[in-house]
């Protein structure tokens, strides 16, 4: 069994896992260990079981089968498995973006549901966009239409997504050529399964090709519509203070966390938790009031939004539970650990599921309606306030690790935050990279996965990132762990940063490291990467600038399909551990080769966080060399290398 | 670090804008909300919160809504420990200071506490405009706005001199620990005493007392931001083209000198904002990253030897420090000096003595460049406070150099001479008057270096078109009785000449485009009879222009066919006009104002503006500051022509136009003018009586009424139809 310190590098959780070691508790690390040695013909990507011919598989050192029972070679096995995946993440995404849509056309429609437009303003933006009429429209009228037509697009079967035209026109016009302009959201998620259904498409190439166009209905549609339409019905983030680790739990609170993806049940629950009958039941019962928590990305988006404490990432679910001071725990969907039921079983926690798509044998169901949303989230928090009075205050242990952060930062934001609202504009943005004090913008985004040493891969690269001059950007649990080590603080440019960026962040009075959202809002990313492409002086295409992108703990399917949206859209991306494709040679080749000469940036697989970094630095000076940029302007960690 | 500047320009910007809420409220109570309140001359209300929010305030009540909007731009001052993003907030407060300043000098307006004495307050739209062709051609290539006092009187100079040298005009505002840096530089005899009795004769030497505390800075940003209204054309309340315009086109800078205040700090945010970056001579926190402003936003120069340069560095403007070897500074900014008589140590011409100076073309080897012959004796041979006669004779030659080119190149001589400290020059040719002052002969200027000063100049500003000078500087009256027959036989020539010169007589016209680094969409077509509505080209300064910079502002446009010659209409004038206009103007007239008339920048000399009543039109120029028949001052009317827009009914001018043939024909010609300002009037009394001849109408001058005759259109109509001015009888206008 390994030791904590080798399976978290944050001592909150590393408290967590010696105290279950202790309990003899088996968490997602011992899984893991209990798993090994894990399926080598998976982790190449060369397991066929799509259908009942086989399962089939290729023997990766040439001596045994080279073709399943069909013939599929490695290449179109791997590709096939590999499409897949973005085709489940892209699903996840945009079935939240349409969950999102539709909880708008709700708020629009029901005077009553509990929901209402937090930011005209941006609605009326999208409303231009999606070419509705807002001229002495009710925002309630215009919100209506704007939810249609976002809702269409997922249905669509011809012409163009919307959202995909915010990218510069280059852009546009390479994904018209290479024919990966995507038609429909769900149109592209659909064909994927037909096109890697059995005895159809043997072309890996072919197969990416479609893989690339459903990862952008991803990027540019359905995360793009959920990251959107959130910002309209709950309010577009602006910078805020909060705090985050488990330390947040608190031992005389009632204390309930709020884990999964979507805001629109937790949005509720944060009014609901405010409620003076609830909080009055919860004193009756000694508790000095209700205190409500995320994690994982429904925890972002209430961190971004609303400033509520997260109690931590993907891998702190189990912890959450392991503190005996959760007293209910709501999930909603994605990256919910099934476990979780039994873990829960071991405490006095109040495991709920909520939405239809998620549930649990043995978990009790409380089914979240958009219709209802309120009176549901009244329910979800009197269950918890009332579990207050089963917590068994010797098995109480709260790490009392938490950390101050800043969070929400978007993409719209960034022109008021360097300009006010007088100057609204990317320019000192664009300038800062074109004189050499930012060297280039990352985005380091992801997941968490008991492979790696939780938080080291994420904080080690941001450090390496931001002690070099590049402004990080950083979703999800990325932003999380990030976070911990307090990253996320302006204090940390003046420590951390490197001159040329500490300058810029003194300047702003911004931290070195931007929390931009959950992961649906990578695509603000994209919009921020489109932004500075039109602010000038930074090439014509996205994959003129110099910025890169990694996942370097990654582990769900949505990372792929998140990380395929982003090299198609002409960001050169380093995965941490390889992506399920080393055992098809010319597919590994397509992926980390020749997908720069089709959409001008390809990926690399790199372990080493430092490493890894150091490969998006030299991209991003091979970037800037192309560009013609001044040099550096102050001493690099990481020299600049010569010619 | 930043986050200081930004909590210091939070907390001014509270200071101030609790300052105004509190005056405005007394002000209210005292003279209720229908009390008018502005500035003086000027057609854009309180300029800032015009052209940021598009507020015309003309009232008190009107002040309300302008103040609730600048305290929306109120923020917390940034916290101790783990801060929220700061420049945001720091930038907004700039802007509410600024919209809380303005309400506050309109409010001392109000109670006339200002301008303080000795202080020039508000300044005009008038001093923008007639300053406008320097901004343009690079005489004048920044503002300096100096913010405290230097931290002595030495320092005070030497700083002033450094900004003169550049020709960067310096605006002093505002105090440190009580002492300002006008009364240092009086000190140091930089500022003349009486400066204190007529603050704006500090435009001629490029220094302006604005006012003694840090609030009347807003004089000088809400000036600078009348710059994009007038010459940008932008409307009222595009606050982003306003301040995008500022950045890009007003070279202005801050140079605070001692200690930097929560006031300063909050003022020098709005001036950030607008572009402007701040240079301090005190340990405060830089602001380096660029984007807001063009360069650098906040910077420490703590060594005074090389602050201004750095100023000028981090401004980025483009300045050319002259190089000359005389015993004086010379620069633009000293152009408009004058030396006075206790000042004085010789002059010459004037009523005293006879005075010359001629320019004429020679072959190529008939001129030694550089070479300054001095004949007679030296001005270190009279009486201090004496009078010499004096001929400046100079010889040009050069590849390019044209004959035509002889008498552009000698008005030349009275600019490059003033450029010379010390040094005062008036009038032309055989009218020249000149004087050296005590402190320029101190200095060791003698006859030598007028040569020297007028072959640098000329060769620096025309070395395209002259390749040689040679200077004769003669105080000998029997040389200057031998030279004089010879120049003055040839001004006659050339007057004859030019009259000759028609508009048909030539093919090409000449644009200028010189405006269209502030007015993007105007373009000047410049004919031998009608000159630049700024009045300081005329088509041989064009076609020179073109000569020296073949690529430059002023390009040759062939007439091609004409369409009307009596509006003045040609084919290829309009296809140019269409594309130097960027569409915007389709078709352009030299002579009509009524049928698309040219457009202006928004430095023109005079205006042009149909009466309906009078059925004519009236002129009005820039240094008349009463109330004309339109019913609108001079400023107030500016308003409405420039930015390139045209306006039929409304026409900018130079004002010799009036006596020009081609003065509106296509209207109807001088017969159509009813009523100019009485200076004007005399200023171009001969020309009016010649024109007024060759038209069989030789009593038109005395049937044209000033504002002695008429103020109001009802007096103006009774007064013409007493005197039968002929416009009565002509065609219907409308």
């Amino acid at each position: 069994m390994t030791a904590p310190e080798e399976r978290s590098i944050d001592s909150a959780a590393q408290q967590m896992i010696d105290r279950a070691q202790q309990d003899e508790i088996g968490l997602a690390w011992d899984r893991y260990e209990e798993m090994q040695p894990q399926c080598g013909f998976g982790q190449l990507g060369i397991c066929c079981r799509i259908c009942h011919m086989g399962p089939c598989r290729i023997d990766p050192f040439g001596h045994g089968s080279q073709e399943g029972v069909c013939g599929a070679d490695a290449n179109s096995i791997a590709a096939r498995n590999l499409v897949r995946m973005i085709a489940a993440g892209a699903a996840a995404h945009s079935d939240h973006g349409r969950d999102v849509a539709l909880t708008m056309l709700e708020a629009a429609r029901n005077p009553d549901s509990g929901y209402q437009i937090r930011d005209p303003q941006k609605l009326r933006v999208i409303a231009e966009e999606y070419g509705v009429a807002t001229d002495g429209q009710s925002v309630t009228k215009m919100a209506e239409a704007v939810a249609e037509k976002a809702l269409a697009e997922f249905g669509q079967q011809e012409g163009e997504l919307r959202f995909p035209l915010r990218a510069p026109a280059v852009r546009v016009k390479l994904w018209r050529d290479q024919g990966i302009m995507p038609r429909g959201i769900d149109r592209e998620i659909v064909q994927i399964m037909h096109q890697t259904h059995m005895g159809v498409d043997a072309d890996y190439r072919n197969i990416l090709r479609q893989g690339l166009r459903c990862a952008l209905a991803d990027g540019w549609g359905g995360s793009m519509i959920a990251t959107d339409l959130q910002d309209v019905l709950f309010g577009s983030p602006q910078p805020i203070r909060s705090k985050t680790n488990l330390g947040v739990l608190k031992e005389d609170h009632v204390n309930i966390v709020v884990h999964g993806h979507e805001p629109a049940l937790s949005e509720m629950i944060v009014e609901a938790a405010r409620d003076s009958e609830l909080v009055a039941q919860a004193k009756e019962l000694g508790a000095a009031g209700i205190n409500l928590a995320g994690q994982c990305c429904t925890g972002n988006e209430l961190l971004m939004r609303e400033g509520i404490p997260s109690a931590g990432s993907f891998l702190h679910q189990e912890l959450a539970i392991m503190t005996g001071a959760t007293d209910a725990m709501v999930v909603d969907v994605q990256c919910i650990m099934p476990q979780l039921a039994h873990l829960s079983e071991r405490f006095h926690t109040k495991l709920l599921t909520t939405s239809s798509k998620a549930k649990m044998p043995g978990v009790e169901h409380l089914e979240f309606h958009e219709d209802q949303a309120l009176e549901i989230a009244r329910q979800i928090v009197s269950v918890g306030v009332e579990n207050f009075a089963n917590r068994d205050g010797q098995r109480v242990q709260i790490p009392d690790e938490e950390m101050d952060l800043i969070a929400g930062f978007t993409a719209e934001y960034v022109y008021t935050l360097l300009g006010g609202r007088f100057r609204p504009s990317y320019r000192p943005l664009n300038d800062a990279i074109m004189a050499g004090r930012l060297r280039g913008v990352a985005g380091v985004v992801g997941c968490e996965n008991p492979q790696i040493p939780q938080g080291y891969g994420h904080i080690t690269m941001a450090k390496e990132l931001i002690k070099n001059d590049v402004l990080v950007l950083v979703t999800g649990c990325s932003a999380l762990a990030d976070a911990r080590a307090g990253l996320l603080q302006p204090e940390a440019a003046l420590e951390m940063a490197g001159d040329g960026l500490k300058e810029v962040c003194e300047a702003i009075g911004m931290p070195p490291v931007l929390h931009v959202g959950s992961c649906v809002d990578n695509s603000r990313i994209l919009i921020a990467c489109a932004e500075m492409v039109a602010e000038g002086g930074l090439g014509e295409d996205i994959s003129d600038l110099p910025v890169a992108g990694a996942a370097p703990e990654w582990m769900s399917e949505k990372a792929i399909s998140i990380g395929y949206y982003v090299v198609a859209s002409g960001v050169y991306t380093v995965f941490g551990t390889p992506q399920n494709v080393l055992g098809a040679p010319q597919l590994h080749k397509l992926v980390v080769d020749e997908l720069e000469e089709m959409v001008g940036a390809r990926f690399d697989f790199e372990a080493d966080p430092v490493k890894a970094a150091h490969m998006m630095i030299r991209h991003m000076d091979n970037k800037r060399k192309a560009l013609g940029l001044d040099e550096m302007m102050y001493e690099q960690a990481l020299p600049v290398a010569a010619g | 670090m930043s986050k200081e500047v930004a909590a210091a320009a939070v907390r001014g910007s509270h200071d101030v804008v609790s300052r105004v809420e509190q005056r405005l409220q007394d002000a209210m109570a005292e003279f209720g909300e229908e009390q008018k309140v502005g500035f003086p001359q000027t057609a854009f209300y309180l300029p800032m919160a015009c052209a940021l929010l598009g507020e015309e305030v003309e009232t008190l009540g009107q002040m309300q809504p302008v103040l609730e909007q600048t305290k929306s731009l109120l923020h917390e001052e940034p916290s101790e420990k783990l801060w929220l993003p700061y420049l945001s907030s720091a930038l907004d407060s700039g802007i509410a200071t600024l919209l809380a300043q303005e309400m506050l000098a309109a409010l001392r307006y109000l109670y006339e506490e200002e301008p303080q004495d000795g202080w020039h307050g508000f300044i005009s739209d008038t001093i923008l405009r007639s300053l406008g062709i320097q901004l343009v051609d690079g005489r004048l290539p920044g503002f300096a706005a100096v913010i405290g006092a230097a931290p002595d009187v030495e320092t005070a100079e030497y700083i002033i001199r450094e900004l003169q040298k550049r020709s960067l005009l310096t605006f002093l505002i505002g105090n440190h620990e009580g002492q300002t840096m006008r009364d240092q530089l009086i000190e140091a005899h930089v500022l003349p005493d009486d400066i204190l009795e007529n603050p704006a004769s500090g435009w001629d030497t490029y220094i302006v007392p604005i006012g003694p505390d840090t609030e009347s800075i807003i004089y000088v940003l809400n000036w600078a931001m009348r710059g994009a209204l007038t010459f940008g054309g932008l409307e009222k309340g595009d606050w982003k083209g306003c301040l995008d315009y500022t950045r890009a086109h007003i070279f202005a800078f801050g140079l605070g000198l001692g200690t930097i205040d929560d006031l300063k700090f909050a003022s020098g945010a709005g001036a950030i904002t607008m572009g402007a970056p701040v240079i301090c001579d005190t340990e405060i926190p830089e602001i380096r990253p660029t984007g807001v402003c063009t360069y650098e936003a906040l910077v420490r120069e703590l060594d005074h030897d090389r602050i201004v340069q750095t100023c000028v560095d981090v401004r980025g403007v483009k300045v050319t420090v002259r190089e000359v070897d005389v015993p004086v500074p010379v620069a633009p900014a000293f152009e408009g000096e004058t030396v006075r008589r206790p000042d004085m140590h010789v002059e010459f011409g004037g009523k005293y003595s006879t005075a010359f100076e001629y320019v004429t073309m020679r072959d190529m080897d008939e001129v030694e460049d550089g070479k300054v012959e001095v004949i007679g004796p030296d001005i270190d041979t009279v009486e201090e406070g004496g009078a010499m006669p004096l001929g400046i004779y100079l010889e040009v030659a050069g590849r390019k150099m044209q004959k035509d080119f002889e008498s552009l190149l000698e008005r030349r001589i009275h600019s490059t001479a003033n450029y010379a400290h010390g040094i005062f020059h008036m009038g032309q040719r055989d009218m020249a008057w000149v004087r050296v002052s005590k402190d320029a002969f101190a200095a060791g200027w003698r006859l030598r270096h007028f040569g020297d000063v007028i072959i640098a100049e000329l060769k620096d500003e025309m070395g395209v078109i002259i390749d040689k000078v040679q200077a004769i500087i003669t105080t000998d009256q029997n040389k200057i009785d031998e030279l004089l027959p010879e120049a003055q036989a040839a001004y006659h020539e050339r007057d004859e000449r030019i009259g000759e010169m028609t508009d048909e007589s030539v093919d090409i016209f000449y644009s200028c485009s010189l405006c269209q680094s502030y007015a993007p969409d105007h373009i000047c077509i410049i004919s031998p009879e009608r000159l630049g509505l700024c009045g300081a080209y005329n088509w041989l300064d064009g076609k020179a222009a073109y000569e020296i910079s073949p690529h430059g502002a002023n390009q040759p446009v062939e007439k091609g066919r004409c369409i009307d010659a009596t509006i003045g209409e040609w084919e290829k004038i309009n296809d140019f006009v269409r594309r130097e206009s960027h569409g915007t103007v389709d078709r352009v007239s030299l002579y009509s104002i009524m049928d698309s008339p040219m457009t202006s920048c928004g430095c023109f000399e005079c205006i042009l503006a149909m009466l309906p009543e009078a059925n004519g039109f009236m002129i009005v120029n820039r240094e008349y500051t009463g109330m004309t028949p339109l019913g609108m001052e001079f400023s107030t009317l500016a308003g409405t022509v420039g930015g390139g827009h045209q306006t039929p009914g409304f026409l900018g001018v130079g004002r010799r136009y009036v006596i020009s043939r081609k003065f509106i024909t296509g209207d109807g010609g001088l017969p159509r003018l009813v009523w100019m300002p009485n200076e004007l009037k005399q200023d171009l009394a001969e020309g009016l009586q010649e024109r007024a001849k060759e038209l069989d109408t030789p009593d038109l001058p005395a049937q044209i009424a000033t504002e002695q005759d008429a103020e109001a259109i009802n007096d103006l109509v009774e007064h013409l139809q007493k005197v039968s001015h002929p416009a009565l009888e002509m065609e219907a206008l409308l």
